[in-house]
């Protein structure tokens, strides 16, 4: 049977029905229709399910979509400021932090809940804090140096 | 995509309200932060009926210090325990460890309480929960009672609870002054894996004499082990190298490990005593 929740999705209210069996993740792709948030495991080890739920970074892949009754959920969709790429999103370009891309969202949303917290985080905090996030593509490299450039350039 | 089978949900507002609901039914079980729950039902490794959401009730997710100890809200997440100051204060180990388990994203909704419950051998807060003499507060049909931690995981994913029983909070008492806690695992990436083989130690020492240890292991047997000896061997003498090296081999000969795709039962063995040095060093050094 399904259920009605209501949540603040990217600032604004939503409602949708859902199973209790479905997790977050699918109710934001197949019932609302936001699928810049990808899987990848489904099983919490890839990270690129990544969003924020009250705040906290959880991967949605382990959250039941009915668990998001009355909570504040951020996605990859509202992180850009208006029509104007977050300073993440316009750093990932810059350094070519991606090839195939299917990492990313998750890895941005990410990156900017570590920034929310810890502005001045530092190479190794940065690298400790995406240890949940895999790339099959980059080396990571190339998403470190992103992350320290938007975090320089938002300080 | 993984589906799970299909089972019921509710939120719990109230402990009773979750004891009613637990003792309705054989095939509820509770959901804290779904770390390992959620992966379980889809893989069917477990089934539910019916899960009952315990996250709102105000007694699960409460981090609160008073002058006895610390009372740890069963289904508080690892994120919050970690940034809570009084646990930093008082129990830096503890704040390490809920940092340590999984990655960011999972510490967003881990519960130490889920990471007892789940009763794993390879658990990484229970061993330094056990060294920290925690005790397990629960709630069912027959009203509430206390759990030693070290008598609360009774086989892999096996724990102490009766049916329709739970963990409301883990009690921690304040440790006497002088007291210094650790847990050190061996994985073999920096983060995001499964120990190896684990180590919780936590000692007393009082003008130069020790007056408290415990220590127990983690994925060296069925169960998170209590090594009560090392207590014994520690207990009433003055630190030194020698006798950290004595209770080390206690610890290393108190493991039961086996062989499996992360480890041969010597390598976990020799895990043992060489984190076990170095938590005993960390904290009598
Ligand atoms: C990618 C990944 C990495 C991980 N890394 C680690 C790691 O490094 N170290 C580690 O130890 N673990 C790790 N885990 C396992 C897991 O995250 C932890 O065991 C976590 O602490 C479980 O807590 P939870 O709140 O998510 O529990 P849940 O999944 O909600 O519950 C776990 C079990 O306990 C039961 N339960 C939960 N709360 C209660 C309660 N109050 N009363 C009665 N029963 C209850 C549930 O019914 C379920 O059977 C990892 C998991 C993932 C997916
Ligand atoms: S899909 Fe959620 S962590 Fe991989
Ligand atoms: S860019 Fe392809 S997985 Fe990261």
């Amino acid at each position: 049977m399904k259920t009605q929740v209501s949540m603040i999705l990217n600032g604004e209210p939503v409602e949708f029905l859902a199973e209790p069996r479905q997790t977050l993740l699918e109710c934001l792709r197949d019932t609302l229709h936001l699928t810049g948030t990808k899987e990848g495991c489904g099983d919490g080890n890839c990270g690129s399910c990544c969003v924020t739920l009250d705040g906290n970074l959880v991967t949605s892949c382990l959250v039941l979509g009915v668990e998001a009754q009355g909570r504040n959920v951020t996605t990859i969709e509202g992180i850009a400021r208006g029509n104007d790429l977050h300073p993440l999103q316009k750093a990932f370009i810059d350094h070519a932090a991606l090839q195939c891309g299917i990492c990313t969202p998750g890895f941005i949303v990410a990156a900017n809940a570590l920034l929310d917290a810890e502005p001045d985080a530092d190479e190794e905090r940065i690298r400790a804090w995406l240890a949940n996030n895999l790339c099959r593509c980059t080396g990571y490299d190339k998403i470190v140096r992103a992350v320290q450039a938007a975090a320089k350039e938002m300080r | 995509m993984l589906q799970m089978k299909p089972f019921e949900y509710i939120v719990a507002p109230s402990v009773d309200d979750a004891a009613r609901a637990l003792g309705s039914r054989a095939d509820a079980r509770v959901l804290a932060g779904g770390t390992d729950l959620i992966v379980q039902l889809k893989s069917g490794r477990r089934e539910a009926g019916l899960i009952v959401d315990v996250k709102r009730i105000p007694e699960l997710t409460a981090i609160a210090m008073n002058a006895d100890g610390l009372r740890l809200g069963a289904a508080a997440a690892c994120i919050h325990i970690a940034a809570n100051r009084d646990v930093r204060t008082h129990y830096p180990a503890l704040a390490e460890v809920a940092a340590l388990i999984g990655g960011t994203a999972i510490q967003g909704r881990a519960s130490i309480g889920g990471n007892l419950c789940n009763a794993a051998p390879s658990a990484d807060a229970v061993p330094l929960l056990i060294a920290l003499s925690a005790s397990a507060r629960v709630a069912g049909p027959a009203g509430r009672r206390e759990i030693a931690v070290e008598d609360f995981c009774i086989a892999p994913g096996k724990n102490a609870l009766a049916p329709g029983e739970f963990l409301v909070e883990i009690f921690i008492p304040k440790p006497a002054s002088g007291t210094r806690a650790k847990y050190l695992r061996f994985i073999p990436r920096n983060e995001m894996d499964i120990a190896v083989a684990g180590v919780g130690v936590a000692a007393t020492v009082v003008d130069g004499k020790i007056t408290m240890a415990r220590l127990a292991l983690a994925s060296v047997a069925s169960t998170p082990l209590f090594v009560r000896e090392v207590g014994g061997a520690l207990e009433g003498q003055a630190p030194s190298a020698a006798l950290i090296e004595q209770a080390a081999a206690l610890a290393q000969a108190a493991a039961r490990p086996i062989s499996d795709m992360r480890a041969p039962a010597d390598y976990r063995r020799h895990l043992c005593g060489v984190l076990s040095r170095r938590a005993l060093s960390a904290v009598l050094g």
